[in-house]
């Protein structure tokens, strides 16, 4: 099991402090399908990359199967985290412009135990992977701005996938794909889910895609465990939250004439 | 009544490293004053090229063949300075992106005001009608006018850029993916804005992948697949059941109904193929699918449909 235990996060900000998660706390089983959702600058994304153990949180603890994370960013151990992968909301900004995407999807592997010696093991490897997420013919010869924002999001699950990780977080996978490309995307992902008892997190702002896809849905609104007024309390100290809350008053003036 | 917009038979292809890139093909279209247009499809599909042709910002490497007539006017050979003239003032854009087109270092007063002076506003007029145009979009001038982009949440920034395209009161409003990136509160807003635009008597095409926005603005839609018009009728007839194969299985594809994807992939645009482009995918295929590219063929409800099934009809 993965899980993150009262999860606290701020960041500076000119206006003072902002409390991007208060107290947060989530569980993902093995071979479970969970959806994350919430509202923009709700902490979604925040959670996913201290949950994913590249980013320290303030406060709270997380668990990968047991073992406590206690370092985070690349000074945590390379086992835990391979352990748990997470594949970015932007495509194009996650990988490197400068690679293929043969060498994008093999680049988590350097200099690491599971990375095969040999050139032909190492061809080999990525086959399987570029086959299995539907990466066919000379794709994997071009760089990333020569493909499209799906192939380029095939070639990041792949990516995240070849290290085996247990867990995988899908950070608005796919929001800015057309829908049958999202329903491929995540036929792919939900194939090696189930055979891999893998525990996926899907963290997205459509609530129907994540009913629909999802074993179970959290809004992490309400996984915080703190109370009402002190949540209005801290929407009201931090720009997000506020913003969020005046939005949410002006918008419904706006729908209803 | 007299089409505002006529797109007769447009092409574009961009000469790339690769070969030529074929991102519209022999598209029509028509636009009636006050009508809402969308056009919808995947990404590479068409849809950005069709917007950016209309509006003359397309690179130095493309090939453009075809007409697009705006109040019977021809746009495509018009020399820059005229085009300025037609830019802004009678057909205006809302930009994919309000965050990264907005200039992020000046404050957005300068900014509204630049873009309404452009449009032949003098000073206190822009000022006025400014105040006006954002009052009904729910912000205020003064507010707005002393902060910079960053200061504004993404639903206050998407009305910014509206108030911007409105300003110098244009027959037709291009938008681009109005809704890619926002969470439902704010697609909620945007669709509300584009029909309120709609609403003032202007022209809108809405260029968008996303289904659901485009069922709540009704109006007609344009389908397009590699490069082409696959189907074009009134968007309610679409989503009660489209007449092309490739929409009834894009339709399919949306969570709440299958989420089924559709097989295979899209064709490349540099290698499209001599015959129906979605051949390779279609369930229904048959022989003469893979002999030569269908018209658009009218189908029920007066929808046309590029696809041989409506060509015996």
């Amino acid at each position: 099991m993965l899980s993150a235990e009262a999860i606290t996060k701020s960041f500076r900000a000119a206006t003072g402090r902002l409390v991007a998660i208060d107290r947060v706390s989530l569980e993902l089983e093995c071979g479970a399908r969970l959806g994350l959702v919430g509202p923009s600058g709700s902490g979604k994304s925040t959670l996913a990359q201290i949950m994913a153990m590249l980013l320290a949180p303030d406060g709270g603890a997380v668990r990968i199967d047991g073992d406590r994370v206690d370092v985070w960013g690349v000074r945590c151990r390379r086992e835990l985290r391979h352990r748990v992968q997470l594949v970015f909301q932007a495509p194009r900004v996650a990988v490197d412009p400068r690679l293929r995407l043969g060498e994008a999807i093999l680049e988590p592997l350097a200099a690491s135990a599971i990375m095969p010696a040999g050139a032909e093991e190492r061809a080999e490897l990525l086959q399987t992977w570029a086959a299995r997420v539907g990466l066919t013919g000379d794709l994997l010869e071009r760089f990333p701005h020569e493909v499209s924002e799906g192939q380029l999001q095939r070639a990041c699950l792949a990516r995240a996938l070849v290290v085996r990780p247990r867990y995988l977080i899908c950070d608005e996978l796919s929001s800015m794909l057309d829908v049958s490309t999202q329903a491929a995307l995540l036929e792919t992902v939900a194939a090696i889910q189930a055979e891999r008892e893998l525990g996926v997190l899907l963290i997205t702002h459509d609530r129907v895609l994540a009913d629909a896809w999802c074993g179970a849905v959290a809004d992490i609104r309400e996984l915080s465990t703190r109370d009402e007024a002190e949540a209005v309390a801290v929407a009201a100290q931090s720009r997000a939250g506020a913003l969020n809350v005046l939005l949410r008053g002006g918008l419904r003036r706006a729908t209803r004439p | 009544m007299t089409s505002l917009l006529e797109v007769e038979d447009l092409s574009v292809g961009f000469r790339t490293r690769r070969g030529v890139v074929h991102a519209l093909s022999h598209a029509s279209v028509t636009i009636r004053p006050g009508e809402l247009l969308l056009v919808v499809g995947e990404s590479g599909s068409g849809k950005t090229v069709l917007a950016h042709t209309l509006l003359a910002l397309l690179p130095r490497n493309v090939d453009v063949s075809g007409s697009v007539r705006l109040g019977g006017q021809e746009l495509l050979d018009l020399p820059p300075a005229e085009l300025r003239r037609v830019r802004g003032r009678r057909m205006a854009l809302i930009p994919q992106s309000p965050a990264s087109s907005l200039n992020p270092v000046r404050k957005l007063g300068g900014q509204l005001l630049e873009a309404a002076r452009a449009r032949g506003l003098r000073e206190k007029q822009a000022r006025t009608r400014l105040r006006e145009l954002l009052a009904e979009l729910g912000l205020d001038l003064e507010f707005i006018g002393g902060r910079y982009v960053h200061q504004l949440s993404g639903g206050m920034q998407q009305r910014v850029v509206n108030a911007m395209a409105l300003v110098g009161e244009p027959d037709i409003v291009i938008a681009d993916e109005p809704t890619s990136g926002l969470d439902a509160d704010l697609v909620d807003a945007t669709a509300a804005q584009l029909r309120e635009i709609s609403a003032r008597g202007a022209s809108l095409l809405v260029i968008t992948h996303d289904l659901r926005l485009a069922e709540r603005l009704a109006g007609r839609l344009a389908l397009l697949y590699a490069s082409r018009i696959v189907e074009v009728g009134p968007t309610m007839s679409f989503f009660a059941g489209p007449a092309h194969p490739y929409g009834r299985e894009l339709l399919r594809a949306l969570p709440e109904r299958e989420g089924k994807s559709i097989p295979g992939l899209a064709p490349e645009l540099t290698a499209l193929p001599g015959h129906c482009a979605f051949a390779d995918r279609c369930p229904d295929r048959f022989d003469r699918c893979g002999e030569s590219i269908p018209d658009l063929y009218p189908a029920p409800d007066g929808v046309l449909a590029r696809c041989f099934v409506h060509a015996e009809r």
